[in-house]
């Protein structure tokens, strides 16, 4: 009976290896194919700029308010640290590197794969379970092409955009609290952030992860969106894969892009 | 000159991993006439549907639409092919996120470079033939079942295509709206010179208006003939479905142990695992 249980047990972790495997050669393919037929994304350009609307411009509300709030709590805990050792003039430098080099691209792209990647993830699973995208192949047009790569791009174009928002925003937040409110010096705090940020190190860093981060939410929520089981519990299950596994993606990529770039700086 | 039908399946056998679906159906649709093709759920009607548009490909066996082999045809040839080809889903399938008016519009867009004028004739007219043209700027959630399947329809035949294909056209609608896809199927087919398929379980508004009808009975073709032929058939398959009898055999229990036996049986061997 034991031998029988072992053996179930083995074969049940086979299965999901097996499973996990050709998943994700699948979701390879997907990816390259959506990026060979992304011709179309751009010779018909108001299909993608539709969905910069729904991805980008949608997402904004939550981007700014949750920056703001991040930069205010940012500047708040920033000066309790650094008054005890008199140097609450250097908050400006803590909220700009903090928001620049890390919380920006990774707290935006995680709220972006909560708010759009899930509403991608939903809409082409629906798609799929009502067969839109099934007709539009009768109707011999290719749905990776019309639907998918306009997707793709909005959010590659849509999630640096936001992540710039976000620090943006959350610098204006620790402006807030920091100057206006508890008073630090305005000109210690601008000066400070002017000399302490490097435009190729900090900013162009923080672009290439919000760029990274973008490339890889969208990809994983149109790729759940696409192979979600047309049912009701299918698509529910799609979109809070979507959601976990961006999240786990984006941290994991942060992770090693961080060690790649601020490495003994 | 053209052959004289426009669909050939010969031999055609699919399964779908070790199940077979269809097991060596042959079937002729010639040009012009409207055929369906009728039997239970699951019996591989829609499976028929989807070998002919090129969806999936026959695992053996041919099938022939204006000459070219379906299942040889590359993406590229596919394509072009479908461009002739129309499809009216079960529940419509119109792309919510576009009026009625678009989604009649979409294939116009996509494959030609006509004028906006031009389309905006060509919508009217189609929404006009399917009697909705007042309701060109509405959403599709705006529209009852009845008129979504007319909007479809109307998307279906917007490049005017050699072949029509319906999957179910008459599921869930009330008397009325299914008579009225009923006529437009039979005035669309005569009124573009087309030829039509239509899967169906309907049996008492489809046979008001097909040529010819293949009925399929667990991926076989048992019977086929005329409306009359069907309707007068003796085969006591074809006699249970038509007429709608509970006894016949088709059973109306699904395979299981005797009830008998299952009663009696101990609990703790049943249901306690």
């Amino acid at each position: 009976m034991p031998h029988r249980k072992v053996g179930f047990g083995l074969s049940s972790i086979g299965h999901a290896v097996v499973n996990g495997v050709s998943r994700l050669g699948f979701a390879s393919r997907f990816f390259l194919v959506t990026l060979v037929s992304s011709g179309a994304s751009f010779r018909r350009i108001h299909l993608t700029i539709r969905e910069i609307y729904f991805t980008g411009v949608m997402s904004l509300i939550i981007i700014l308010v949750s920056g703001l709030f991040v930069g205010m709590v940012l500047g708040l805990q920033g000066y309790e640290t650094l008054q005890k050792y008199g140097s609450e003039s250097a908050l400006g430098s803590l909220v700009a590197l903090s928001l620049v080099r890390e919380l920006g691209p990774v707290l935006a792209a995680l709220l972006f794969a909560s708010r759009a990647g899930s509403a991608i993830t939903a809409e082409i699973g629906l798609m799929k379970a009502t067969e839109q995208l099934s007709a539009m192949e009768m109707m011999a047009v290719d749905p990776i092409s019309r639907v998918v790569a306009p997707r793709f791009w909005a959010g590659v174009i849509s999630m640096p955009l936001l992540a710039a928002m976000f620090s943006a925003i959350g610098v204006f937040g620790g402006y807030l609290v920091g100057v206006v409110f508890i008073g630090v010096d305005e000109g210690s705090f601008w000066s400070q952030m002017q000399a302490a940020v490097d435009f190729r190190q900090d900013i162009v860093n923080g672009v290439i992860k919000s760029v990274v981060f973008g490339i890889a939410v969208t990809a994983i929520a149109l790729f759940e969106g696409y192979d979600a089981p047309p049912t009701a519990e299918g698509v529910s299950h799609a979109t809070t894969r979507t959601v976990v596994t961006s999240a786990l993606v984006v941290l994991g990529l942060d992770f090693i892009l961080t060690v790649f770039m601020f490495r003994g700086v | 000159m053209p052959a004289e039908n426009l669909v050939e399946i010969s031999d055609l056998n699919f399964t779908y991993g070790k199940r077979p679906i269809l097991k060596g159906i042959n079937m002729k649709i010639p040009r012009g006439k409207l055929v369906a093709i009728m039997g239970l759920s699951g019996c591989g009607k829609t499976t028929t549907l989807r070998l002919i548009g090129g969806a999936i490909k026959p695992t053996t066996g041919s099938v022939r639409v204006a000459g070219k082999e379906v299942g040889e045809l590359d993406t590229e040839d596919l394509y072009k092919m479908r461009r002739k080809m129309g499809m009216l889903f079960q529940f419509g399938a119109l792309f919510t996120d576009l009026s009625v008016y678009e989604n009649v519009a979409f294939q116009m867009r996509e494959h030609t470079d006509l004028p906006e004028t031009v389309i905006r004739d060509l919508v009217m007219m189609k929404l006009h033939a399917v009697g909705l043209l007042g309701a060109h700027k509405l959403m599709p959630s705006e529209l009852s079942g009845g008129m979504a399947r007319r909007v479809a329809l109307a998307r279906a035949i917007a490049l005017d295509p050699m072949l029509m294909m319906y999957d179910e056209p008459f599921a869930g609608l009330d008397p009325i709206s299914l008579s009225v896809i009923g006529n437009l199927i039979r005035r669309l087919n005569d009124a573009l010179g087309a030829t039509s398929i239509l899967v169906t379980h309907d049996i008492q508004e489809s046979l008001k208006i097909v040529d010819y009808v293949y009925f399929m009975a667990d991926g076989v073709v048992v019977a086929e003939g005329s409306a009359e032929d069907i309707k007068a058939s003796k085969l006591p398959f074809v006699h249970q479905f038509v007429w709608g009898e509970i006894d016949g055999p088709v059973s109306f229990h699904y395979p299981s142990p005797p009830y008998r036996k299952d009663l009696l049986l101990e609990p703790q061997n049943s249901y306690a695992a």
